[in-house]
């Protein structure tokens, strides 16, 4: 098509970009934030319905108020009233969520079609040169404005008054827009689609976890955190609105950042050139298993960083723990009367260790999804062009998966337990943290072999192995709140690990996850080696 | 493994009627092609005819719905991994791991085929003029490509299967492809090309299978496709003739200018002596005939505005 078009426009038909990735992404979209508001939904939902009575509220507000729990959900605030409870229950893990679908949308929008090299040809017609950008950017907006829609009637809908709903909703649209902002910056940097995710990921668990450690003291830190900040909103508990303007002002300048940068760079390259490789490969590198170990080392070193900090920050506020129950005795007496046995600090240390564990699991996933991958890339076909079996090349990939999830488990295990043994000075934590985090190899496995079943029986929906541990994260965080039966609770495999250190080990449902591993597993080589490759 | 004469007795491809449906579509519809050992194949065809799909086929990427398929004298779904041992593939868009440098790549492929002969792959590498030391991320197209080759090229192998794979390279890496491809032939390897770029499979080839829709429509020596051809002939003459109508005489264009006239036309090969005959009869003051050329074969194959798919 030839023609006039506006000038030397950077804006140039930014409108159709929009419509073409609306209309290419329009059920991920959905997806994203249906799933998001009916967990915000239900959760409201569960709460009040938990707590019918001010009574009930009453008790809460000091059963709820435990460091061990704010350190997960966020500061206490108002915890005697129905909106404060339903803030602090759904707390900062459904923040996470929403903050992560803004990480994956903007990556995949810019970074992802810069190197797929789909925005070469998109550049090449008469689109401008901030098109793209601006695009994706308008997107994931309308998808974070939307989702603040639906969450504000939603907790509308459960008798919640305007204005507290309008601010937690408004926490989640500003959260949003800030890690949408901090992603294209990242995006920019790298010319690495997956490193700019793990950039801005890792920025958002230094989020949470400043947030974590600022809450559980009633401190500053928080104020490091964009997740504090929006928390720092008081939804139900004396609502405030400039910490939004303030976390508003710090996105513009992100994006500000982002445009300036993406006039300072060539198509396709990052701000940070990349590094030239080696001329002839290492001798090692002539086996299936070796390219596996080679293309995912610095995947595992970058999950194990992941659970590390993770692991220490966790494991650092165990002492306060202890301290906190000291101040409390109405606390210790409540807990002492719900029973269990174990003490506080056990079974804090042991609710860390399968959250850690949880967050694991990504990498579990992550990595055997490289079967998949592999073969949708076509860097399968060469590779079994040449004299390799179907089974040595899917073994590679499962080899990796499983033994970097025990790797990925142990660097969790250690970190925990070493930073909990210097807060408290009790140094058998080390190893007891250690066992308690191999423990959940099984149900990493467990993850590892659904990934393995998809990829060779129903290759199209392999991607939704991370459905599995979506859901498995939801029963753990949410099961109690949201009341959910036994048989689903079932279905999660972290729910059949004994809680270590706060129960004694069991080998019974060990050996449970290892036969169903096995036999997805096995399933799933087996289709794959009968199937169609490509 | 068998013995040399062993091989030479049977083709190192053989392909008979064999069907492959994916899903309501049918990518391959009783296709056909037979490769003597030695021999290199043109395998011709516009995009989306099969020519991708036979080859992943052979192999044993996919396996045929219904057809007779050997490599090398196995089966190439049930034998994989000795029959690859024994050949080397170059698909048509080579896809590398975004975080390995070239040189590891072109490594890595010839490894876990099991021979890598050092001299030979710098050697190549400095022909292609690669750098290695590149991550296969920033790699252009063609170089992607080159790095495909290097590898497939660096071994010793019986069988070279190429997918379309100077997509990308520019002429001068071209023509060096074709060198490359003249050693092979002379190392006595066979070599199936599949192309839609005729100048290649004219320059290289003994033999070539035209497909269309997942079928075999035309298979032969160059000549003999040759021979059915018809040859351009265009004409200066200081006198108009007339040709409309003549037997043999195609797509005629008459531009009569004062006196003269030019003459553009194709013409079946066996009329070519009564149609020079009548140009003659209006004084020749020019004449140009150029040999059928694949292009027109694909045209005549598949229609005007389809070629080069």
């Amino acid at each position: 098509m030839t023609g006039t078009h506006p000038g030397p426009g950077h804006l140039t038909h930014t409108g159709g970009m929009v419509r073409a990735i609306v209309r290419r992404d329009r059920i991920r979209i959905a997806v994203w934030v249906g799933a998001i508001v009916l967990m915000v939904g239900t959760s409201a939902a569960a709460t009040k319905g938990l707590f019918p009575t001010q009574a009930d509220l009453d008790t809460a507000a000091v059963a709820s108020n435990s460091p061990a729990v704010i350190a997960f959900n966020g500061p206490p605030l108002a915890l005697d009233t129905l909106g404060g409870q339903v803030a602090f229950q759904i707390g900062a893990p459904v923040l996470v969520i929403a903050a992560l679908m803004s990480i994956l949308m903007i990556g995949r929008l810019t970074r992802g079609e810069e190197e797929a090299g789909r925005l070469e040809l998109v550049r090449s017609l008469p689109v401008g040169r901030h098109a793209p950008l601006v695009a994706a950017g308008l997107v994931v907006t309308a998808m974070n404005v939307t989702l603040g829609v639906l969450i504000a009637l939603a907790l509308l809908g459960t008798g919640l008054d305007l204005f507290g709903s309008v601010t937690f909703a408004l926490e989640f649209v500003v959260l949003g827009l800030v890690f949408a902002a901090v992603t294209l910056v990242t995006s920019q940097i790298t010319e690495n689609t997956r490193l700019a995710y793990g950039l801005a990921g890792a920025l958002l668990a230094v989020s949470f976890v400043l947030r974590a450690i600022g809450d559980m003291h009633g401190g500053g830190l928080s104020w490091l955190s964009p997740i504090g900040w929006v928390q720092q909103s008081r939804a139900w508990a004396g609502e405030r609105w400039w910490p939004f303007a303030f976390a508003l002002a710090v996105a513009a300048a992100l994006v500000g950042t982002a445009a300036a940068m993406l006039t300072r760079r060539d198509l396709g390259a990052g701000l940070v050139p990349p590094r030239p490789g080696r001329a002839t490969a290492r001798p090692g590198l002539r086996s299936p298993l070796a390219l596996a170990v080679r293309l995912q080392r610095g995947t595992v070193v970058g999950w194990c960083a992941g659970v590390a900090f993770g692991g220490i920050a966790y494991g650092s506020i165990t002492n306060s723990i202890e301290a906190f129950v000291r101040d409390n005795p109405q606390l210790a007496d409540l807990l002492v009367a719900s029973g269990g046995g174990a003490s506080l600090v056990e079974s804090y240390l042991a609710t860390a260790t399968r959250i850690v564990a949880l967050i694991g699991a990504g990498y579990s996933i992550q990595s055997i999804l490289h079967l998949r991958s592999e073969e949708t890339s076509l860097r399968a076909e060469p590779v079994l062009a040449s004299p390799v079996s179907r089974m040595r090349w899917a073994a590679a990939y499962m080899v990796v998966a499983a033994a970097g999830s025990v790797i990925v488990l142990a660097v969790a295990g250690v970190s925990i337990g070493i930073s909990a043994a210097i807060t408290t000075g009790d140094a058998s934590l080390v190893a007891r943290m250690f066992a308690a985090s191999l423990s959940y190899t099984p149900a990493l496995w467990v993850f590892v072999a659904v990934g393995v079943a998809l990829s060779g029986l129903l290759p199209r929906v392999a991607v939704g192995t991370w459905a599995t541990v979506a859901v498995a994260f939801v029963i753990t965080m949410f099961a109690a709140l949201l009341d959910l039966p036994q048989w689903i609770v079932d279905l999660s495999p972290f729910e059949h690990v004994p809680l270590l250190p706060a129960q004694g080990f069991a080998w019974t449902p060990i050996v449970a996850l290892l036969a169903v591993a096995a036999a997805l597993g096995g399933a799933g080589v087996a289709g794959l080696r009968h199937r169609d490759i490509g | 493994m068998s013995t040399a004469s062993e091989r030479s007795a049977s083709p190192a491809i053989e392909v008979h009627d064999v069907v492959k449906t994916f899903g309501a579509t049918r990518a391959l519809d009783g296709l056909d092609l037979v490769i003597a050992p030695g021999e290199v194949h043109g395998f011709l065809g516009p995009n989306g005819s099969g020519k991708t799909t036979t080859i992943r086929v052979l192999l044993g990427l996919l396996r045929a719905d219904s057809g007779h398929v050997r490599l090398l004298g196995g089966d190439p779904w049930a034998d994989a991994v000795e029959l690859h041992r024994r050949l080397a593939y170059v698909p048509g868009d080579v896809s590398l791991w975004p975080k390995l440098s070239g040189g590891e790549i072109i490594d890595l492929l010839a490894r876990l085929r099991g021979d890598v002969d050092e001299r030979r792959r710098d050697e190549l590498i400095e022909r292609f003029e690669l750098d290695p030391t590149k991550k296969a991320r920033t790699y252009s197209k063609g170089n992607r490509q080159k790095v495909g080759l290097i590898a497939a090229l660096a071994s010793h192998v019986e069988l070279l299967v190429l997918d379309e794979p100077t997509s990308g390279l520019d002429p001068l890496m071209e023509s060096v492809f074709q060198e490359c491809i003249r050693e092979a032939i002379g190392e006595g390897r066979t070599v199936l090309l599949s192309s839609h770029i005729l100048a290649e499979v004219e320059a290289l080839c003994d033999r070539v299978s035209i497909i269309r829709a997942g079928r075999t429509v035309e298979a032969g020596t160059l000549a003999e496709l040759r021979h059915v051809r018809r040859t351009s002939v265009a004409a200066e003459l200081a006198r108009a003739v007339d040709l409309a109508g003549v037997v043999g005489v195609h797509d005629l264009v008459v531009d009569r200018g004062t006196g003269g006239a030019r003459i553009a036309c194709s013409v079946d090969n066996d009329r070519l002596d009564d149609v020079l005959r009548r140009l003659g009869a209006g004084t020749i003051e020019s004449l140009r005939c150029s040999p059928p050329t694949l292009d027109e074969l694909f045209l005549r194959h598949y229609g005007e505005g389809q070629v080069r798919g």
